[in-house]
């Protein structure tokens, strides 16, 4: 299996550990993957708030430089945000042959032509349908059948386009999680918005949103999650919430490659636990 | 143009440019089969914290009453989680909607909006430099534009935290290699047709 990969922004920066663990996990699984050269920012969710053509432009340049790459069609991107802005270009060029014209207007500046050849795919679509539960079954060295696990998913890897899974009532991970012997939190949290970058600019209502998918999460022993953002925000601000609510609100929150990176035996050095803003103490004690 | 077309934002200047009233009668049209249901305002996760509902924000928008819709916070609350695009019974592209309305608001440098604009614009500025976001500039380019110290110190114990894993470094606001100042540069051209 070959895919090209796009980390995007946050992967060299606040999500390193998200990086460090999908590439060690594809190793690991005999999936290469081929970083797009020199790739640039998808616009996230910036873009589309100051000008719309400028948030299809920024995608469609990635995509048209992925096609200049050989050997495969299929782009692998582990950012939910960036993986929305590179299929909503993927979608609406391939409907509207008139925006796909006005986007070649622009990447003639860089001298590149969108053809609309590469199809992208969300880390999470790969791991649950390409490789497959049985696959990661076969190679659990560890298996983690004191665990109970939170699924979340976030918002953008399942809508507006639903790819892969319910976009109401998400359940792709977990027959991956049941795969390396845990159970699943039964919750309805999975597919709840945690604010974005409410959480800068807004931190009231964000907080407030964090606050309910904790409170649900009680009970469970991790929350797994499959974008950036949705990790920062459920991990780095659980102190305050922690005061705020008066409650014991301290949850472990790994990505999903780091997850089943363990139970297949990988290192927590490979996977970049270190990095991590939450991983608890009783959550050690468990592995 | 009848006067009831006329905005008017305060902060700014007594009637709205040419241009807002334009890009509404688009936003218009995006909405014009809505039949007031209110699906979107209960699939909201933000709702609870707009003054107009997502259901009262399109009212709004089809009975073409800027001053209102500028002068609500409800667009800016949009978290585009796409709720609402998923289940409206008329297949709206409602969270495209709102995204319409905060181009305006960006575009036009509204007052009220000041905070997410300004968010969005350090973003985009660091992106047209560098190709790439570089975090700390991005947000020192914000706490700059906000002319708020106090913002810097609300924002330093996470900034010190992600330091010492290493996750974001410390830089002063550079001005790049200009990878995407082409793209931008062609499509403020485009815009401007």
């Amino acid at each position: 299996m070959k895919y090209l990969y796009y980390p995007g922004c946050s992967l060299e920066g606040t999500a390193l550990e998200y990086n460090a663990s999908t590439q060690t996990f594809m190793q690991e699984l005999e999936v290469d993957l081929l970083e797009l050269k020199d790739w640039t920012c998808c616009g996230a969710s910036a873009a589309e708030a100051t000008s719309y053509l400028l948030s299809l432009a920024l995608p469609a340049y990635i995509l048209a430089m992925a096609e200049e790459m050989d050997g495969t069609k299929e782009i692998l991107v582990p950012c939910s945000a960036c993986y929305l802005n590179l299929k909503k270009v993927e979608e609406k060029s391939r409907k509207d042959p008139e925006l796909l014209d006005k986007i070649n207007t622009i990447l003639k500046e860089k001298k590149l032509h969108f053809h609309g050849q590469v199809r992208v795919r969300h880390l999470l679509d790969v791991v649950a349908r390409d490789i497959g539960p049985a696959k990661i079954f076969s190679r659990v060295k560890n298996p983690f059948i004191d665990l109970k696990i939170a699924p979340y998913y976030g918002c953008q890897c399942l809508r507006p386009y639903s790819i892969f899974d319910d976009p109401e009532e998400p359940r792709s991970m977990e027959p991956l999680i049941e795969a390396v012997g845990a159970k699943i939190h039964p919750w309805n949290m999975g597919g709840r918005c945690c604010g974005a970058s409410h959480m800068t600019t807004k931190p009231e209502v964000a907080l407030e949103l964090v606050t309910a998918i904790l409170k649900a999460a009680r009970g469970a022993d991790a929350i797994v999650t499959v974008c950036p953002m949705c990790q920062m925000n459920l991990e780095a601000y659980q102190k305050k919430i922690c005061g705020k609510s008066k409650e014991d609100l301290r949850m472990t929150i790994l990505y999903l490659p780091q997850f089943l990176g363990l139970a297949m035996g990988l290192s927590e050095q490979d996977l970049r636990l270190d990095l991590n803003l939450s991983v608890t103490k009783e959550f050690r004690n468990k592995l | 143009m009848s006067p009831a077309e006329k905005i008017e934002i305060k902060q700014r200047s007594e009637t709205a440019p040419e241009p807002v009233i334009d890009s509404l009668a688009t936003i218009r049209d995006m909405v014009s089969a809505c039949i007031q249901c209110g699906t979107c305002t209960g699939s909201c996760p933000n709702a609870f914290a707009m003054d107009l509902t997502p259901r009262q924000l399109w009212y709004n928008v089809l009975m073409g009453e800027k001053e209102t819709i500028f002068h609500s916070k409800t667009f800016s609350l949009c978290s585009v989680c796409y709720c609402c695009t998923l289940r409206c019974p008329r297949g709206l592209p409602l969270t495209e909607t709102m995204s319409a309305l905060k181009q305006i608001a960006a575009k036009e440098n509204l007052a009220p909006y000041k905070k997410s604009i300004q968010f969005y614009k350090s973003f985009m500025e660091s992106v047209r430099r560098h190709g790439r976001v570089r975090e700390m500039e991005f947000m020192t380019l914000y706490f700059l534009s906000m002319k708020n110290p106090f913002m810097l110190l609300k924002f330093a114990p996470l900034g010190m935290k992600l330091m010492g894993k290493g996750k974001v470094s410390f830089e002063f606001p550079s001005k790049g290699n200009g990878a995407l100042e082409s793209i931008f540069r062609k499509v403020e051209e485009l815009e401007q047709r």
